[in-house]
């Protein structure tokens, strides 16, 4: 038994016991015992238990005795580890470490217009190349030495490695980091199935929005289901993504609302995802630990702004002033709030920031058991290798980190990274810090004090000659191993530089032995003796104390969002003129009572009992504003064009509740819209009616009960007339609207023979989402809203339906509805139109204001609506362009906005007029309504005031308030030294969905689908 | 004596069902028109209330309150309970320049190619037979500026008066003003994330810069050449000449503070008129625009605010706030279909603290100044021409706004257009009531 100096073995690490059985040997074989103990330590076996001088055994690759007083037998090389700690090794939970980087060229390729309707990939795979479970790290994975450095610096001994491309992107791996031949590291060869909305490299057109992934993955599950009793096909694809449902599913989803949206799909289908996420879990905490799940989270947290510049940090958003603050609590709020999480290195730019951004979480409250738990034992649960890795337990992988101190303290350096027994340095571990004092001894020495301050790896020294000759002077300190050089100049008696050589030749009192050369060339011997330790100066680095207060978060996670979301208010209207839509009309000097978030009176001298009593005088009351066609609140692009028909794609799919327009729009007094898909496919996806509930989550926000819609589209934005394309085969069908008939014939007659089909056999004909919505317009049970213009269009489709069985429930935009009132009347086909637009295209040349009179006048059912965010919040003012066009009376007009559109969207029931029973959705306007000068002073939805213009003002005032307190917060960091980023001019704001289309590069690659217009 | 009722625009088209085609320029006026009993507004912030209001040969020769002095011979129009205005002045538009928006480039003639074409001048491409045109003049719209876009120098543009057989006819004011758009700093999008900037390549600030250094350039050598008789004519600096000696103005397109300020700057270096168009922040830099007397036209209060942070209203406060600093204001509109809701832009104002007088000024008198027409019209004072028109109620509330006759020089001019020919074909189709 031989005791050493901890010491480097790295010279054997490639060489030790790698005998592959199946692999032939050129040489001689070198199998070594590769047995170590390692003494003294304190041992953290987990987050749950440590020991004080315990010794640890390692057998090769596993851990074959750890505890206090454990007897070291023979053969074992004995590491001394006295005031060290060895920690279990940590694990990554989220990489793409051994892969080849995701090969980018598909994306480029894409042109706009190109089509690629269906896979190219050979083999018998999947029609969508975004569906990739056929995919396995397994397979293509190669230990790599240089991409595993940054990871082993920093403590890792195994991580998930996956590909991170695709919505199914197949299984992942757990390795550890040791530099052997690919078969010793793989510790799970499948750890986990992967997923994510992002469609990555693929090629294939579909999707090119969120709603698409999300219509895709769906759709995925049920194939799944449905391959399992079939027997016409092989599709590896789908086998594949069946064998893979019994392995841990981990789901990419960088923020809440992405999450909830992936959690939605994992209920539908019985899963439980573990989420990946880019560490904002604190915008919707309490929705994120009501899914239940586990997450790994990354501390990416971003840098402060320079906001020197007031003018160019005006473009820095209010959620970006809040995410820097609240960032770095996130890990503790999670910790707080009883969430399982991993913690991943995964997307910091530097590797370094990896211990920097930890401590910076454990400054905001993350504590030292649960960062390690969520650096071990979770991972390794979540990965299913808690039997061989996440713990220092006997039968274990030898898979831990020696460290200087306790891990987390600031201070603290790690040693020795060791993986599968093998030794890994992360810095020299020495005997001793060898800061210190020191008396030299030997010819020409005497009196010499040396003082050696600083940190292992970075010593710094000063020299003091006492007595007669007394001198001050700075030399050099430098160890390498047990070797010490240092050199000084005391510039007199002798002037010239003293170098010294030699090593540590005792470690207690620590002493240091060799050679020196003098100014004169002698040589001689010297010793160096320590007596105590440096006087400390105190340490300049030490900064003040961070300012760890953060402001509230709010709901939504935007400007004008709530700290605190409003509540139901009982409330009596005073003295108002109220516009009913009712049979009384309106009538003057009227009180509304509200409770409980319905209408409870209309009429005069109402009795206020509880409610809290508002002085309407001189103001008016109407029904919440309807918005029969908007695109707002909808994030990752409105229109899945790649497809003529894509039926199966839901917008309450992906609701967007933090969109600005929610808010900015009850200011124009509008409580319900209608949000559809865009107009790029003759059949577009399911729409869906919200209630602009301004603060809660997307789910909260959809209209309870509402029937099911459906976008159609008709002219020119489906035949892509304006893409400036050259018609040819390599155009996605129809260009024409002759090709637009046919798309809804076959789309029809397809849903009918899927009916029948399914009927007679049940189950055994595969499911499809896409034609289920078909079969339920055919079955009156979803409703179509069509975006149309012209006349021979609109004859046209209503030819198609009476044909194929289905009714038009609306034409929207229908520009040309008065040249067909006559026939939309006979049909009972609602028409919701624009005010006043015209002449922005071909298809508009006869769109007139007068559109919506006639309409009215004819008897159908007539709305005018938005399409757009700006215009939405004074649809009131649109309406009273129908006095303006054609004298409509002022009741006649406001019911275009208020009670038309609610009935065309069949909730007049809830909505749209004022009486008893109806939901509290009402508005205080200045004025007449319908008048430019009509200002909405407050906005209920449900009984809840969400927009109150005086309330508004104090927000703006806390609003202005708070970013000025985080930007002083953020001048101090600077000032402090942290690292800062520029302001980027428009490299926030959300994309707007009127005319445009598309985005949020994380899901969605095929931008050439943006940009269509809607109108 | 003749007295006519007037009855509302379906008395004229009941006369006038013809095709688009036949909406004819109005005669020369050929006798005094007297309009009585009406509110008159001066366009100044004065308001006349059972006012009259007299006008021969195309200019205004009376007006005052209460009866009108000696009638005879003068067509009287008995306006009472009824509402005249000045003539809407729509300032930077692409009126008469584009017929479709979007896929018939054979109907656009606003953004000619290249970037630096000062020497372009929308007035030649100017359609008086637009079907848009009658649909915005009928809203009280009787005076425009067709203006040039795109690239960095667009062009030059001229004021038009919208009841003419052609431009030359239309004429107003030709070759006004230069139509410049300020560089911005343009640090990504919404869409992609600001590139790194990689060796040899520029940053968002190095292309502004060189931008600003063209302009710059062009700006400084073109000054010097007006100052000469060139051997060779440069029509770019041609037309540019007038910049520098006060008979052009220079419309510059800049939306932020920070251009803003540039802009301003620059025009002030090189002694040119500067404008203003678009001036989202201008509420930010309202000292150096009243300190240098440069206007704004705002470019439209219905529009949302740029940033999330913003004061939801904040659009339709900015006149207010211009008001309140003494900067000189006007207003447009978007494109060029849109400016028959240049009345109701103006009266987005209103509650947002504009007076309503103020509201119509800046649509009126305040746009004429800006665009150097004021001698002439923008407001009712006598010697003015008789650019004016009838509402039955409010002009700048869609619910009262009731154009009833109106007049360009003094011509009665044709309020019929395509819109209303249609109604009346499918009422007709339909056996309807039109009211």
């Amino acid at each position: 038994m031989k005791k050493l100096l901890l010491y480097c073995f790295a010279v054997l690490v490639c060489k030790i016991a790698s005998a592959q059985e199946t692999f032939p040997v050129n040489g001689v074989q070198d199998i070594r015992p590769g047995l170590y103990a390692f003494t003294n330590a304190t041992i953290v076996i987990s987050p749950d238990q440590s020991i004080k001088n315990g010794t640890l055994l390692v057998k090769d690759r596993l851990i074959e005795t750890v505890g206090p007083g454990v007897s070291i037998p023979k053969g074992y090389i004995v590491v001394d580890l006295k005031g060290k700690y060895i920690y279990p090794g940590l694990i990554d939970a989220y990489t793409t470490y051994g892969l080849p980087e995701a090969p980018r060229a598909a994306l480029g390729s894409f042109t706009r217009g190109a089509v690629t309707p269906v896979s190219t990939k050979p083999g018998a795979y999947g029609w969508n190349e975004s569906i990739k479970p056929e995919m396995n790290v397994r397979s293509i994975f190669h230990a790599d030495a240089t991409k595993s450095v940054d990871l082993k610096k920093n403590g890792f001994g195994a991580v998930q490695s996956l590909i991170h491309d695709g919505i199914a992107r197949g299984t992942s791996l757990v390795v550890t980091l040791g530099d052997e031949r690919d078969n010793f590291v793989i510790l799970s060869d499948e750890a986990a199935a992967n997923y994510s909305f992002s469609k990555g490299t693929a090629a294939t057109n579909y999707p090119s929005s969120l709603m698409g992934s999300i219509a895709l993955l769906r759709q995925t599950y049920l194939d799944g289901q449905w391959y399992k009793t079939q027997k016409e096909e092989v599709n590896l694809s789908l086998a594949e993504f069946n064998r893979e449902q019994t392995l841990p599913q981990i789901f990419e989803a960088a923020d809440p609302l992405n999450v909830l949206r992936a959690d939605k799909i994992a209920k539908e289908f019985g899963k439980q995802y573990i989420f990946k996420t880019d560490g904002q879990e604190y915008r919707r905490l309490d929705a994120m630990k009501a899914t239940g799940s586990s997450f790994i989270i990354p501390l990416t947290f971003p840098e402060a702004f320079d906001v020197e510049d007031p003018l160019q940090a005006r473009t820095i958003s209010y959620e970006q002033l809040k995410d820097w603050e609240l960032a770095p609590n996130n890990p503790a709020l999670l910790e707080k709030a009883g969430i399982r999480f991993a913690i991943t290195s995964y997307g910091l730019t530097n590797a370094r920031d990896f211990w920097t951004n930890l401590r910076t979480a454990m400054d905001h409250g993350l504590s030292e058991k649960q960062a390690l738990r969520s650096l071990t034992e979770i991972p390794a649960e979540m990965l299913g290798v808690a039997d061989k890795i996440g713990t220092l337990e006997k039968g274990k992988m030898a898979n831990f980190i020696i460290t200087s101190d306790s891990l987390f303290k600031k201070d603290n350096i790690i040693y020795e990274n060791w993986i599968e027994g093998r030794q890994y340095i992360v810095s020299r571990v020495e005997a001793a810090n060898l800061a210190g004092v020191y008396n030299l001894a030997g010819d020409g020495l005497a009196g010499i004090i040396l003082r050696v301050t600083g940190k292992p790896g970075a010593y710094e020294l000063n020299v003091q000659r006492t007595g007669a000759d007394s001198v001050r002077a700075r030399g050099t300190f430098t160890r390498t191993g047990d070797m010490i050089n240092l050199y000084f100049d005391l510039k007199n008696k002798p002037a010239g530089s003293i170098r010294l050589s030699g090593y540590i030749s005792s470690v207690s009192p620590i002493t240091l032995y060799g050679n020196a050369v003098l100014p004169d060339g002698t040589a001689t011997n010297w010793t160096a003796t320590y007596t105590g330790p440096p006087v400390l100066t105190p340490d300049r680095t030490v900064v003040a104390k961070p300012n760890l207060t953060a402001g509230p978060v709010m709901y939504p996670f935007a400007a004008y969002g709530n700290t605190e979301l409003p509540t139901v208010e009982n409330t009596l209207f005073k003295n108002a003129t109220v516009w009913t839509n009712e049979k009384d009309g309106i009538l003057k000097n009227t009180d509304v009572l509200i409770e409980n978030g319905k209408i409870k009176a209309i009429g005069k001298n109402l009795p206020a009992g509880n409610a809290k009593v508002i002085d309407a005088t001189g103001k008016h009351i109407t029904a919440g504003i309807v918005d029969e066609h908007s695109h707002i609140a909808v994030t990752g692009g409105v229109n899945e064009g790649t497809q003529a028909v894509t039926s199966e794609v839901r917008i309450g799919d992906v609701l967007d509740s933090e969109d600005i327009n929610l808010y900015r729009q009850l200011a124009g007094g509008v409580t319900t819209s209608h949000i559809l898909h865009g107009s790029a496919n003759p059949i577009g996806g399911q729409t869906m009616l919200i209630k602009h509930r301004w603060g809660v989550l997307p789910e909260q926000m959809k209209f309870e009960g509402a029937d099911g819609f459906i976008k159609f589209a008709l002219g020119e934005n489906v035949k892509q007339s304006n893409w400036n394309l050259t018609p040819g085969p390599n155009t996605r069908f129809p260009q024409t609207r002759m090709g637009v008939e046919q798309v809804y014939v076959d789309a029809f007659n397809r849903a009918k023979e899927y009916k029948a089909a399914r009927a007679v056999k049940g189950n055994h004909v595969r499911r499809d989402l896409e034609l289920d919505a078909l079969v339920e317009i055919l079955d009156n049970k979803r409703f179509i809203t069509c975006h149309s213009y012209v006349q021979s269009e609109l004859n046209m489709l209503m030819h198609v339906a009476d044909s194929m069985g289905f009714h038009i429930n609306t034409f929207t935009h229908v520009l040309e509805g008065y040249k067909v009132a006559d026939k939309m009347k006979a049909r009972n086909i609602a028409g919701s139109t624009f005010s006043d637009w015209w002449a922005y295209k071909m298809e508009v040349g006869d769109a007139i204001p007068y559109n919506g009179k006639i309409m009215n006048e004819m008897g159908v059912v007539t709305a005018f609506n938005s399409d757009d965010e700006e215009m939405a919040r004074r649809l009131n003012q649109e309406a009273g362009k129908g006095v303006t066009y054609g004298h409509m009376s002022e009741e006649e007009a406001l019911k275009l906005v208020t009670l038309n559109p609610a009935k065309m969207l069949h909730v007049d029931n809830r909505v749209g007029s004022l009486k008893p029973g109806k939901d509290a959705d009402l508005v205080v306007w200045s004025a007449d309504p319908l008048s430019i000068y009509a200002v909405a002073e407050k906005t209920y939805v449900d009984g809840i005031p969400y927009w109150d213009i005086e309330k508004d003002a104090a927000k703006q005032k806390a609003l202005k308030a708070d970013e000025g307190r985080i930007i002083q917060k953020m001048i101090e960091a600077k000032n402090k030294g942290e690292a800062t980023q520029r302001p980027a001019a428009g490299g926030r704001r959300r994309p707007s969905y009127e005319c445009d289309t598309i985005e949020d590069g994380a899901y969605v690659v095929a931008d050439s689908y943006n940009g269509m217009l809607n109108k | 004596m003749k007295k006519i009722l007037i009855a509302g625009w379906l008395l004229l088209s009941a006369v006038l069902t013809y095709a688009q085609a036949t909406i004819s320029p109005a005669k020369p006026q050929s006798h005094l028109i007297i309009i009585t009993g009406a509110t008159i507004h001066i366009g100044n912030g004065q308001v006349i209330s059972n006012g009259y209001i007299a006008f021969d040969k195309g200019k205004i020769t009376a007006i005052g309150e209460g009866a009108a002095p000696n009638t005879s011979r003068a067509e009287i129009i008995n306006a009472t309970g009824k509402q005249v205005y000045p003539g809407f002045i729509c300032p930077v538009t692409t009126l008469g320049l584009i017929e479709v928006e979007e896929g018939a480039r054979g109907t656009e003639d606003n953004s000619e190619t290249g970037t630096l074409n000062p020497n372009v001048r929308s007035i030649v491409a100017y359609n008086t037979d637009s079907k848009v045109i009658p649909t915005v003049r009928s809203n009280g719209i009787l005076l425009a500026q067709p203006t040039p876009d795109g690239g960095i120098l667009s062009g030059q543009s001229s004021v038009v008066q919208l009841d003419a057989w052609n431009w030359e006819d239309a004429a107003y004011k030709t070759d006004i003003a230069l139509h410049l758009t300020w560089p911005v700093i343009r640090t990504g999008g919404r869409r992609r994330p600001p590139a790194a900037a990689g060796a040899g390549q520029e940053t968002p600030e190095e292309t502004k810069q060189k931008a600003l250094d063209g302009i710059e350039n062009l700006f400084t050598q073109a000054k010097a050449y007006s100052e000469i008789q060139p051997a060779v004519i440069n029509l770019r600096f041609e037309a540019m000449k007038g910049l520098f000696t006060g008979t052009k103005k220079l419309f510059i397109n800049a939306d932020g503070a920070r251009e803003i300020i540039e802009a301003v700057n620059f025009a002030k270096k090189l002694g040119m008129q500067a404008v203003i168009v678009g001036g989202k922040e201008s509420y930010l830099v309202t000292n150096i625009l009243k300190q240098n007397n440069v206007p704004v036209i705002i470019r439209e209060t219905q529009t949302l605010p740029a940033r999330d942070e913003d004061d939801v209203y904040l659009p339709y406060k900015l006149p207010k706030i211009l008001q309140d600093a003494g900067v000189l204001y006007g207003l447009t509109g978007i494109g060029f279909w849109r400016q028959r809701n240049l009345p109701f832009e103006a009266g987005q104002a209103v509650s947002y603290g504009l007076t309503k007088e103020q509201a119509l000024s800046m649509i009126t008198m305040n746009n004429a100044k800006i665009l150097g027409i004021d001698k002439t019209t923008g407001t009712l004072e006598t010697g003015k021409d008789a650019n004016l028109f009838i509402s039955g109620g409010d002009a700048l509330d869609m619910i009262t706004l009731d154009v009833q006759a109106a007049f360009i020089q003094g011509r009665n001019i044709n309020l019929d257009n395509l819109h209303k020919e249609l109604y009346k074909k499918y009422v007709d189709k339909y056996g309807l009531k039109a009211e």
